[in-house]
């Protein structure tokens, strides 16, 4: 694992370890870097599509609960208004709307990070307590089909980072 | 202090519950005599009457108070009494065999007021009675009622009542009474009687009158005094004056079409009232034959079907056989009545002091001072031309229309009416009668019967007669029967210091009040609900008042303490009446079918009492007028004499002219307010002939200046807890020369006593909540009450109709008979379990009345027109307080009702702001009394008791009409009109308010509002409400310009 | 080599006045010691002014239990309502506080949007402000219900009883709006915080403390995917509540533009009552914020520049809310209906015409000051502006909430309203408990979000020095 100082030298390094073919590797900054996901071939990203489908869903619910209350549930004359008084629902429709996508959009962002997850072994190198602070770090993953050991510690030292380390599992 | 501020108190009363409980029947007085004995009784008899202001808001202390209470009802071994009396009384409507848990019976009897008697029904849940209505059969209620009726089944069950024989104040029983009432009987019988005095109240019980008759016989030498504070003593002295005998006129005012009234309140207060207001009305109804159409029809969409709300088993019974046809629109009814050209109603002249209801219907209201009112009779006397009448001047504009009024009642011979006022003095009501001589209206519309009143003296005479003899020791024993003599004789007879000096004082009273406190033996009363009387009605018709349960406390009737006195054994009140009656009858062979069916029809038949031909002669002269400033008295419309003070309804029931509750006070013109730096609630001094008193000022638009108006009953220090701690005592100025007006000053204090009226603003602000015009503008323009604001067209609402294919209920309120009495308002209360809320929740506009009466002064300040309106439940089709019920706790029924579900509203009170009528209540705090058990009794088990939290409403009595539904149901019909009557309109004496089924064009209400006087209230708004009213209409006399 | 051996010197905390959003001499490291240390501080270390303002708050929160306990024990009885004025204090509240609590969602969502700088310090602390302030609202619809035991009676659940709610009524519009955006803000809120949990983790000095943050950022390690998709979400996020926030207060003035009541059967209220809320909201983040930065030496990470923003936008929503009164009053006379023209009449003269004045005075006429820069930049002049602000926003409410019901349709019914003490008292605890919760936060999480100052301050560097791309 290699330490940086510079978001924008992270980015690089970590193009350079893609061009070289490196795949099972992830970056790590205390601030989001744009392009930096891209940069480790993190190409997709489902969040937004996850929230289109979680609205859709509070949308048709939230109606749906309201029509059938008042047309079969609990149908009542209320104020001489039809028992389907749609213009009444909008509202709430709406707020389902909302409640449902905030919902879908925070917990499914945690749930594709895998997160909760207090233990990580990158935790066990010492200076990685400063990647939520102002170090930015690139580790290439020992599951990697290219990665051994003497070579990538090589390939890492050559991206010029303050300093590299192992990542004890 | 109260028992409940002592921890160990309450131990001692289960205790004695306990040992009553043991004890049954025969061993009954026994084991009280026993209980008496104990300590715990006598702590109770100290605390039984908390002296304190009415505190309903902390429910604390209110459960401390009533722990005393139910301990004396323990004591009294009532607390679960609902017992049939022993003896046979008859139902009205259905024999006993019918008796079913769920279904209430209805027995006639009657109320003794007025010195007369109104025919009532009283309907008897389970033996409990708990509601009173008007007897159909009763000449004088025609089926209505009046407020004081309505709410006197709450006098049956009032905890504070007196609730058992005294002597000294300790407990004792009618066996000793008894007994020490005969020893002292004895040994004055040996001087004939002499030195035995007893004072009732008016008399018009033929038993009790025959009970007299054998007590002169035995003992001639005991003197029967009379004295009533509110008595018509000046119409018997009037009589006398102008006939030289002591009758009684009897109105006919469905013949007269002009009516004047000389300071006379006849719709308010009378033995004929209530039969006096519906022949009125009957007289000033107006139905026109001409239909409107307040919906364009071509622009009605197709409509919803009801919803399931609807009762399905209902709709299946409307749609019986015989009506298949389907229910036109009220708006296609063809309207019943006159074409409109011979539309015409009375007139009505009144000359007062004072705003009356009968001075607020008046088309022509004149304001002359109280004593003022004389010359007046005496200037229409004169331009009547009664001989030996000089016509006298008052320096108002009454005295320019006098001849206009004259010339109005002359076209008008034997078809007018005038009529003196109770409290004016015997002088105009002789005039009074002289006038209506020279009109030829004798026999016509005022007939004279033999006085009601089985001891017709001169009531001040005999009392003043009593005082002197009391104070010159010619007095041993006192025999007080009924009334509270030491607090409503005039001042300056001072009864309380002459009684002391009489050696034995006996009391027979329904309260522990201020006079049983100076008396050595007290007899609770029988209310009459609970016991065996006779009355005679205001035409003299006899009612044999029979009781709906055992007396709770064992009262006593007047009848049953005047058998001691008479010296006969001692009886029941029902051997002493049905005796009576059994005497005027050869055999029983026609006795028990007489009984029975008297007992059933709750009149005597034939006993109306025949009219008499007199001629009446004018009196030499009459009292002068007040110089300066007159103090008027005058009952309170409430609390009458102060004998229902200690009532919950009546003394939070607005009072109709003030809409003030819970106080009585100073009425003066806003220019006497003006002089005097005085405004509302501001405290004043009136000084008369030596004494004075103090009490707030309430500014009465359209009072006399230089006058004032007080009300007797209040400023009691004793008698009840609600009836002590609130008003001044008018009493204490009062003085028995001048019992009705007397000159006094008035002096401002700075001090200010806080009222509580539950309408602060007394205008319409240029809005229109009532529609008038005259009968001829309506002439012109019969649709004059849909101008102001247009009904909205079906076409611009944006929703289709719900259809209303089974019945649809409506309402009608006919603003031009409706009195403003407020009747409706405690029947509703008695019918519907309404709580009081006491003086300080009525302060911050808290009062829970489902139907109020609005009052509207309208025009000049100094002489304004006066307008009622009672408001009941619009019950909107669409109606904006269920829009926004967040529970669906309102919601319209399938036959339009708007409903009120209590137990699923949680309290948002969102549905209230939304109502434009405000006609929604909140239960802010725990209003209903949960811990009162004797307040149990009273209460309709039909009807919910609403819990804290809740919201609550006009019901159209929704349980009469679920009832009916039902019983229409059995019998595969649908319901008649008029088979649901709601208890406001049940109680109604002009038969103002109608209800019933709108989808049934034959029925009353569905032409009423066909009339083209109907319009609904704030109907701009398209609530389309369902109760509607009829405009109002006057008749004023084109000669007079009102000024 | 760890930075705890490392010396290095805060910055004096200098503010740079109304063009820069950071103070100099600002590096990631200073930055993240400077936020951290308001929390991670020994307890001796905090401010004396901390531990004054949190006894007073607390103290008067308890105002809010005693008096709730009244309340449940007698009814609402104990307040000034009555018939006609059947809502009181508890529904201004509710209004007045829903308002305030949206400048906090519009700063971190709309501001997100639109990518301004001068959201960054400012956003996380008006987000909390945002949830306690929900909460004060929260608690007025149960503690006004008649029976308030009840109050989830509101909610549509499946009953034994097959009872529902009725949609219709704006209050079930409320109930789902309002819990919406409580939810929402909740979840923006602690959105926001968990890359900085992550941070304190990592500074944390104590093992307790460590072990508390490592659980509360859920063991986030600032991996590039997670951040990603983390952007995404917060993006979307912020897209979401920005429309919510419209809607709540659009919600909350349905509960009277639905009514028939004259002075709030108005077609003008969601825009209005929106701005309103934005009003008031800005104010409290002043009043808010200018203690705060003071105490804590943060003057250099909220700048006069946020200050000047907040007062910007509060006069421009000013401006909005004074349209809607004239519009309001325009319409009454325009309309021509009697009980409209009376109603806007009896507001300005009626028995409560003092409060129309007063509301007027604080919301129109006060704050057309902040038009001059120089008062702008005053800072003491801003606190005692936003103060006179919040007032002047509740005075509103309770013109449109009592003065339009006690005198509606039929002058028979009309009344007046006296509130009661205990009226009073359950304000009062309300704003005890308000300042009870801030204060807490603001001791015990970062109150700036860390890791977005990162991110302004490494853009900024890029535009002072672009060497630093010639190097790569």
């Amino acid at each position: 694992m290699a330490e940086f100082e510079e978001p924008e030298v992270l980015i690089k390094a970590a193009e350079k370890a893609y061009d070289a073919g490196y795949r099972k590797m992830d970056a790590y900054a205390p601030m989001p870097v744009d392009g930096l996901s891209h940069a480790i071939g993190d190409r997709k990203n489902y969040v937004s599509l996850m929230v289109l489908i979680g609205g859709l869903c509070g949308a048709a619910g939230g109606f749906g609960l309201l029509w059938w209350i008042t047309c079969i549930a609990y149908a009542h004359n209320v104020a001489g208004r039809p028992f389907n008084s749609w213009p009444a629902y909008i509202p709430i429709t709406f707020e389902c709307t909302v409640l449902i996508a905030s919902l879908t959009a925070v917990f499914g962002m945690f749930a594709m990070n895998r997160l909760p997850q207090p233990y990580h072994p990158v935790f066990n190198v010492p200076e990685f307590e400063r990647a939520s602070i102002d170090r930015f770090f690139l580790c290439i993953e020992a599951d990697d089909p290219q990665f051994d050991a003497q070579q990538t510690r090589a390939f890492l030292e050559e991206l010029d980072p303050l300093q590299v380390s192992d990542v004890e599992k | 202090m109260t028992i409940g501020d002592n921890p160990s108190k309450p131990l001692d009363i289960s205790k004695i519950r306990a040992k009553l409980d043991g004890s049954k029947g025969p061993q009954y007085w026994k084991s009280l005599e026993e209980v008496a004995g104990s300590e715990e009784v006598q702590a109770f008899l100290e605390d039984e009457f908390p002296n304190r202001a009415p505190d309903w808001l902390d429910p604390v202390s209110r459960r401390t108070a009533f722990k005393v209470m139910a301990a004396s009802l323990a004591l009294a071994g009532v607390s679960a009494c609902t017992k049939q009396p022993k003896e046979l009384i008859v139902p009205y409507v259905r024999q006993p065999e019918d008796f079913l848990p769920g279904k209430p019976l209805f027995y006639a009897t009657a109320m003794p007021m007025f010195g007369g008697a109104i025919g009532l029904l009283a309907e008897s849940h389970l033996g409990r009675p708990t509601k009173i209505e008007g007897n159909p059969d009763h000449p004088g209620s025609l089926g209505a009622t009046d407020h004081f009726a309505q709410a006197s089944v709450l006098d049956l069950w009032d905890p504070d009542r007196s609730q058992t024989v005294t002597r000294y104040g300790d407990i004792s029983n009618w066996v000793n009474f008894v007994a020490a009432l005969s020893s002292a009987r004895d040994v004055l019988a040996l001087k004939n009687g002499e030195g035995l005095r007893i004072l009732t109240e008016t008399v018009n019980s033929p038993t009790v009158a025959d009970l007299f008759k054998t007590i002169k016989e035995n003992l001639p030498a005991v003197k029967w005094h009379v004295w009533e504070p509110a008595a018509r003593n000046t119409v018997t002295r009037g009589a006398q004056l102008a006939f030289g005998r002591a009758v009684e006129p009897v109105y006919h005012f469905e013949n007269a079409d002009v009516i004047v009234s000389l300071d006379s309140d006849f719709f308010s207060h009378g033995p004929g009232h209530v039969r006096y207001a519906r022949d009125w009305a009957d007289q000033r109804r107006i139905r026109t034959n001409i239909t409107h159409s307040p919906q364009p029809k071509q622009d009605r969409q197709e409509g919803y079907q009801a919803g399931p709300a609807a009762p399905l088993r209902n709709q299946a019974a409307t749609h019986s056989e015989e009506d298949k046809s389907p229910s036109p629109h009220p708006a296609q009814v063809q309207a019943e009545g006159k074409p409109l050209s011979e539309a015409d109603q009375n007139r009505m002249y009144v000359f007062e002091n004072a705003p009356s209801i009968t001075g607020g219907l008046a088309d022509h209201r004149f304001i002359v001072k109280a004593s003022q009112v004389g010359q007046i009779a005496q200037s229409l006397a004169a331009a009547l031309g009664v001989a030996g009448v000089q016509a006298a001047q008052t320096g108002t504009p009454a005295d320019a229309a006098i001849a206009m009024v004259a010339k109005d009642l002359q076209a008008h011979k034997g078809r007018c009416l005038v009529i003196a006022g109770d409290f004016q003095p015997p002088e105009v009501h002789a005039l009074a009668h002289t006038m209506n001589q020279a009109l030829g209206n004798a026999g016509k519309t005022v007939a004279y019967i033999e006085s009601l009143d089985a001891n017709p003296v001169d009531q001040v005479e005999s009392l003043k007669e009593l005082v002197g003899d009391m104070n010159g020791g010619k007095v041993d024993t006192l025999l007080i029967l009924g009334g509270n003599p030491v607090y409503t004789v005039p001042a300056d007879l001072d009864f309380a210091g002459a009684m002391k000096k009489v050696k034995l004082r006996m009391h027979l009273g329904a309260y522990d009040d201020e006079t049983s406190l100076l008396c050595h033996w007290h007899v609770p009363e029988a209310h009459y609900l609970e016991t065996w009387n006779d009355a005679r009605g205001y035409d003299g018709t006899v009612t044999i008042m029979q009781p709906l349960i055992d007396p709770l406390y064992d009262g006593k009737t007047v009848a049953e303490v005047l058998t001691i006195v008479a010296g006969k054994p001692d009886q029941s009140a029902h051997e002493l009446v049905k005796g009576y009656w059994q005497g005027r009858h050869n055999d029983d062979a026609d006795f028990t079918p007489f009984w029975q069916t008297s007992l059933h029809d709750g009149i005597v038949k034939g006993t109306a009492s025949t009219p008499v031909d007199l001629s009446a002669k004018a009196p030499g002269s009459i009292p002068p007028p007040v110089q300066g400033f007159e103090v008027v008295f005058r009952p309170d419309s409430s609390v009458w004499d102060g004998r229902f003070a200690n009532n919950g309804w009546l003394q939070e029931m607005p009072k109709t002219i003030t809409t003030l509750t819970w106080d009585n006070t100073v009425w003066v013109s806003p220019r006497t307010a003006e002089k005097l730096g005085v405004g509302n609630e501001d405290v004043v001094e009136i000084k008369a002939s030596g004494r004075s008193v103090k009490g707030a000022i309430w500014v009465v638009p359209g009072h006399a200046d230089e006058s004032a108006t007080i009300q007797l009953g209040y400023g009691r220090s004793r008698g009840g807890r609600l009836a002590s701690g609130i008003g001044y005592n008018a009493n204490a100025i009062r003085t028995s020369n001048a019992l009705w007006v007397i000159g006094a000053d008035l002096r401002k204090t700075g001090d200010s006593w806080r009222l509580a009226s539950v309408q602060h603003t007394q205008t319409m602000e240029e809005r229109e909540p009532i529609r008038i015009a005259t009968l001829a503008e309506y002439k012109k323009n019969p649709m004059f009450v849909n101008e102001s604001e247009p009904v909205v067209p079906q076409y611009l609402t944006l929703y289709p109709d719900y259809k209303y294919e089974g019945y649809k209920w409506g309402m009608s309120i006919d603003l031009d008979t409706c009195t403003g009495c407020g009747t409706c308002v405690i029947a509703c209360q008695a019918e519907n379990n309404i709580a009081v809320v006491g003086k300080i929740e009525v302060r911050k506009g808290r009062h829970m009345h489902w139907i109020r009466v609005d009052r509207y002064f309208h025009g000049n300040l100094d002489d304004p027109e006066l307008y009622f309106q009672p408001v009941p439940c619009m019950m909107c089709e669409n109606a904006p307080c269920e829009l926004v019920c967040p529970v669906a706790a309102t919601v319209h029924s399938g036959e339009g009702l708007n409903q009120m579900v209590y137990n699923r509203c949680v309290g948002t009170r969102y549905c209230s702001n939304n109502c434009p009528y405000k006609v929604r209540r909140f239960n802010f705090l725990l209003y209903s009394d949960w811990y009162t058990q004797s307040l149990y009794g009273v209460r309709n088990p039909d009807v919910t008791v609403r819990s804290r939290g809740v919201m609550e409403k006009c019901s159209y009595c929704v349980q009469r009409i679920n009832s009916a539904k039902i019983e229409a149901e059995r019998e595969e019909r649908r319901v008649r009109d008029g088979e649901i009557t709601p208890a406001c309109a049940q109680a109604c004496p002009t038969q103002a308010i109608v209800f019933g089924d709108i989808n049934d064009p034959k029925s009353r209400v569905a032409q009423l509002k066909a009339q083209p006087r109907k319009y609904g209230l704030l109907q701009e708004l398209s609530t389309r409400p369902r109760t509607s009213y009829l405009g109002r209409l006057t008749n004023p006399n084109s000669e007079i310009e009102k000024g | 080599m760890k930075i705890e051996e490392q010396e290095h010197v805060l910055p004096p905390p200098v503010d740079p006045g109304p063009d820069k959003v950071i103070g100099p001499g600002h590096d990631f490291v200073t930055v993240t010691e400077e936020i951290s240390n308001v929390v991670l501080q020994p307890l001796k270390k905090t401010p004396k002014e901390w531990f004054g303002a949190f006894v007073v708050a607390f103290v008067v929160m308890q105002l809010l239990f005693i008096s709730a306990t009244w309340l449940f024990y007698k009814g609402v009885g104990v307040w000034g309502i009555m018939i006609p004025v059947a809502w009181g204090f508890a529904i201004v509240n509710f209004v007045w506080w829903i308002g305030i609590g949206h400048a906090g969602t519009l700063i971190s969502a709309i501001l997100l949007l639109l990518k301004q700088d001068w959201r960054t310090s400012i956003n996380r602390f008006s987000e909390a402000m945002t949830l306690f302030a929900v909460a004060c609202a929260g608690m007025f619809p149960v503690l006004h219900t008649g029976r308030p035991w009840l109050a989830y009676w509101l909610l549509p659940y499946p009953s034994s009883m097959w009872l529902w709610p009725q949609p219709r009524s704006p209050l079930i519009w409320d109930v789902f709006a309002v819990s919406t955006y409580a939810t929402v803000s909740l979840l923006f809120w602690y959105v926001g915080l968990v890359p900085d949990l992550a941070t304190m983790r990592d500074k944390a000095k104590t093992q307790w403390q460590k072990v508390i943050f490592g659980m509360l950022c859920l063991g986030w390690r600032g991996s590039a995917r997670h951040w990603s998709r983390y952007q995404m979400a917060y993006l979307l996020l912020g897209g979401l509540a920005t429309p919510l926030v419209v809607s709540v207060h659009t919600v909350v003035s349905f509960d009277f533009a639905i009514s028939i009541v004259p002075g709030w059967h108005t077609t003008i209220f969601p825009p209005y009552f929106v701005a309103g809320a934005i009003y008031s909201g800005f104010a409290m983040v002043l009043s808010l914020a200018i203690p705060a930065r003071k105490w804590f030496n943060l003057e250099d990470l909220i700048t006069k520049r946020h200050l000047e923003c907040c007062a910007k936008l509060m006069l421009g929503t000013g401006l909005i809310v004074a349209y809607g009164y004239s519009m309001e009053a325009f319409i009454s006379w325009y309309s021509g209906d009697i009980y409209e023209r009376f109603m806007y009449w009896n507001r300005i003269t009626g028995p409560y015409g003092v409060c129309y004045a007063l509301l007027i005075t604080c919301n129109i006429a006060l704050p057309q000051l902040l038009w001059i820069r120089k008062l702008r930049l005053n800072v003491k002049f801003l606190f005692f502006m936003s103060l006179v602000v919040n007032c002047g926003m509740w005075l509103e409410r309770f013109v449109i909430v009592i003065v339009s019901l006690h005198r509606d349709f039929l002058p028979s019914s009309w009344g007046i309203y006296i509130p009661t003490k205990w009226d009073w008292a359950t304000l009062a605890g309300t704003v005890g408990f308000f300042l009870t919760m801030m204060l807490l936060f603001m001791r015990t999480l970062p109150a700036i979000s860390i890791f977005e100052v990162r991110e302004v301050l490494h853009h900024l560097e890029k535009e002072e020095s672009p060497g630093l791309e010639v190097v790569s």
